[in-house]
């Protein structure tokens, strides 16, 4: 699935891109494309319509009450919010990094094991376990938790907890990998970790992170997407965002002048 | 001079803080004796009423017995010494248990002091007999010191419950049987012993053969059906409700109606049963089926909410982390939501069950007051169950059903706190882990 992702070719295109949670408008017009095998960056004020672009992305804005969803969203060129696409097959294909990491209260084993199993793609015990070894090894944490897969994910650290998840999400192969904040609850140590590990992820994946950290920001996307009060300002490649942003606004942001 | 001010005002706060300090602490102190206070007045309470059950009813769990020894007759249980079956089962033992007492007491005895003789022993003595040579013929010929169970006005004056001064008004006893009763007790030949009949028997109109198991089993067999029906269909439709169902008018309606019925009293539950059970339904009358279904009904809002409440408490995280993997929402439930939300439910169901078992009202409104002897072998079969038995034995105007009463109290209450420890036990158990 992951073979190989032309650089540049854009993955996700939004257009015209309306979020309204009941009467009130979240996104406004969003116009957005996404490369592949890139790590984009979301950046903006807290309330700004980060999370809510993102939960786009793999509908997980239909869970939420009174959320609707208009203009069009595509990825590989198919429209998400067409009517004959299942949303089951959507988040095998793009996979989810929450802020705050949540484990299963089950084994770290079957934290793993759980996105295969549902989605039929391992053929038997063997493979299964090879997934969940290859994607434990991918985040990283396979070193720490060979010897203990059968303990509960909730009795690791925080970060280990979030990388957990991240194998997790891996298990499944997505194409993409959406990461809402994944390192706010993290301590300084934990998050270098985790950064290092999207920095290798890259290469096999789109990701999409939301970040308050213009620093995180700056080391870990090649592109970067400024937001405000629910419009899309500026987006365009990472160092130009932080050395030479057109917008006023941009500029106001990542200087710190408001935030 | 403006230092000076500020000084005094510092100097006057702290005064004035000082002065409220004690009138605070106070009122703390006044709010934590009257804590106290409540707290004593119920506990003294509860140790009033546990008190008044065990002082009156532990001695039900005994039983009075006399040594008799009796002869097995063959003129009397087989004058034709064939060992028929019904000859040996219909044969008169109680005139054998008669006759053993008679030579014991008053070797010559006339009909009226025979009459007061077998008035000393249970009618259970003659059936022990009876059991004894249907299960081993041979003993027929033989002798043998049984001991047999007093009837229960001897047991009454043997436990002190009744007086026993010869010649006093309203005795239980006549004066010719007390003067027995004192004989055997200086030979040694009556004794208390551990009531084996009042954990094994079915209701009697004889005080000193009734006994709980009937209703033990009744209340078994309801609750077994109140489970059956009410665990299914109260989580099935917590589910529904909170995690399937849209958020409308309906179903604000449906969930406004659940919490209104949990308040219901129970009486009108057991009119609804009366009504769709009996009459629609022609259920058996008294039976355990159509107990077990009224009770299901009142259990099932207390489920349903407990329900939800466990539902919820499952955090969003988990819901989200499933979906974000592709779970249907039926895989979300059936995977992690329902697993989670298990014990909380278990334990409603539990409290709930706890609440069905002591339920009496309902049941009395369809007929499960009768006067029933058998031990039931399906849920099919009338029977009593643990509250109306105590319910219809504090009715009973024999002086020894007062103390079967209390320790019929007993044995529900010890059923009940088992419950709520299973509950609590649970609780504690799988306590939250994320
Ligand atoms: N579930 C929701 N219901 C109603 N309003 C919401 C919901 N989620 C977010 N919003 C609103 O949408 C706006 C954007 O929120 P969000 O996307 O979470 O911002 P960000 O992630 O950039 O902080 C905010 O004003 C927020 O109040
Ligand atoms: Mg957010």
């Amino acid at each position: 699935m992951n073979q190989f992702i032309p650089r540049g070719t854009s993955k996700i295109s939004a257009r015209g891109l309306n979020v309204h949670y009941g009467d009130k408008q979240a996104l406004h017009d969003i116009d957005l494309d996404i490369p592949a095998g890139e790590v984009t960056a979301l950046i903006g004020p807290s309330g700004c319509g980060k999370s809510t672009f993102l939960r786009c992305i793999n509908r997980m804005n239909d869970m939420v009450d009174g959320a609707k969803v208009t203009g069009s969203l595509t990825l590989d060129g198919s429209d998400v919010y067409d009517r004959q696409l299942d949303v089951v097959q959507l988040r095998a294909r793009v996979g989810m990094v929450f802020q705050k990491p949540n484990p299963f209260p089950k084994s770290i084993y079957d934290n793993v094991a759980y996105g295969p199993r549902i989605h039929g793609l391992a053929r038997d015990q063997a493979e299964l376990d090879e997934i969940v070894m290859n994607s434990l090894e991918k985040a990283g944490l396979l070193a720490e938790v060979e010897s203990r897969l059968s303990e509960s994910g909730t009795s690791l650290s925080g970060g280990q907890q979030q990388r957990l998840c991240i194998a997790r999400a891996i298990a499944v192969a997505p194409e993409v990998i959406l990461m809402d904040e994944p390192c706010s609850a993290l301590d300084p140590i934990a998050t270098a970790k985790v950064e290092e590990l999207i920095d290798e992820l890259r290469d096999n994946y789109t990701i999409v992170i939301v970040t308050h950290s213009m620093q995180q920001a700056a080391r870990v996307s090649q592109r970067t997407a400024f937001f405000h009060l629910g419009k899309l300002i500026e987006v365009g490649g990472t160092e130009e965002i932080f050395t030479n942003p057109r917008e006023p606004l941009t500029q106001g942001y990542i200087t710190g002048r408001f935030g | 001079m403006t230092e000076m001010t500020e000084i005094t005002s510092a100097v006057r706060t702290a005064e004035t803080v000082a002065a409220r300090l004690n009138r605070r602490y106070a009122a703390e102190r006044r709010f934590r004796l009257l804590g106290l206070a409540s707290i004593v007045l119920s506990a003294g309470f509860l140790v009033l009423l546990l008190g008044t059950v065990i002082a009156k009813g532990w001695t039900g769990f005994l039983q009075t017995q006399i040594a008799v020894e009796v002869a097995f007759d063959p003129q009397v249980i087989d004058p034709d010494g064939n060992r028929a079956p019904e000859v040996l089962d219909t044969a008169d033992y109680p005139a054998l248990v008669r006759n053993a007492l008679a030579a014991r007491l008053a070797p010559d005895a006339d009909r009226g002091t025979r009459r007061d003789l077998s008035a000393m022993v249970s009618t259970m003595g003659a059936e022990q007999m009876r059991r004894m040579v249907a299960a081993n013929p041979s003993v027929i010929g033989g002798r043998a010191t049984l001991w047999l169970p007093a009837s229960d006005k001897l047991d009454m004056v043997y436990k002190g419950q009744a007086p026993r001064e010869v010649g006093a008004d309203g005795n239980a006893l006549s004066d010719r049987q007390l003067g027995w009763l004192a004989e055997l007790e200086k030979t040694g030949q009556i004794r208390k012993a551990f009531n084996v009949q009042f954990f094994t028997g079915g209701d009697s109109r004889a005080p000193e053969q009734a006994g709980i198991w009937g209703a033990v089993v009744g209340s078994f067999f309801s609750l077994a059906v109140t489970l059956l029906i009410s665990f299914p269909l109260g989580v099935a439709t917590a589910v529904y409700l909170e995690e399937f169902a849209p958020k409308n008018r309906w179903t604000d309606l449906i969930e406004v109606n659940i919490n209104n019925l949990a308040a219901v009293p129970s009486v009108v539950f057991g009119l609804l049963g009366l009504a769709v059970f009996l009459n629609v339904f022609h259920l058996p009358r008294s039976s355990p089926v159509a107990g077990g279904l009224v009770l299901a009904l009142i259990c099932l809002p207390t489920i349903i909410i407990a329900g939800r409440a466990a539902l919820k408490a499952v955090p969003p995280s988990i819901r989200q982390a499933a979906a974000g993997l592709g779970a249907s929402p039926l895989q979300i439930v059936a995977h992690h939501v329902l697993p989670l939300a298990m014990p909380g439910m278990l334990t409603g169901t539990i409290l709930g069950m706890a609440r069905a078992l002591g339920e009496t009202a309902p049941l009395l409104m369809i007929g499960m007051v009768a006067f029933i002897v058998d031990i039931p072998k399906s849920p099919l079969d009338p029977s009593a169950v643990l509250p109306v038995q105590i319910y219809l034995w504090a009715g009973s105007s024999e002086r020894a059903f007062v103390e079967k009463t209390s320790a019929a109290i007993m044995v529900l209450l010890l059923f009940l706190v088992a419950m709520n420890m299973a509950a609590i036990m649970l609780r504690k158990k799988f306590e939250r882990r994320w």
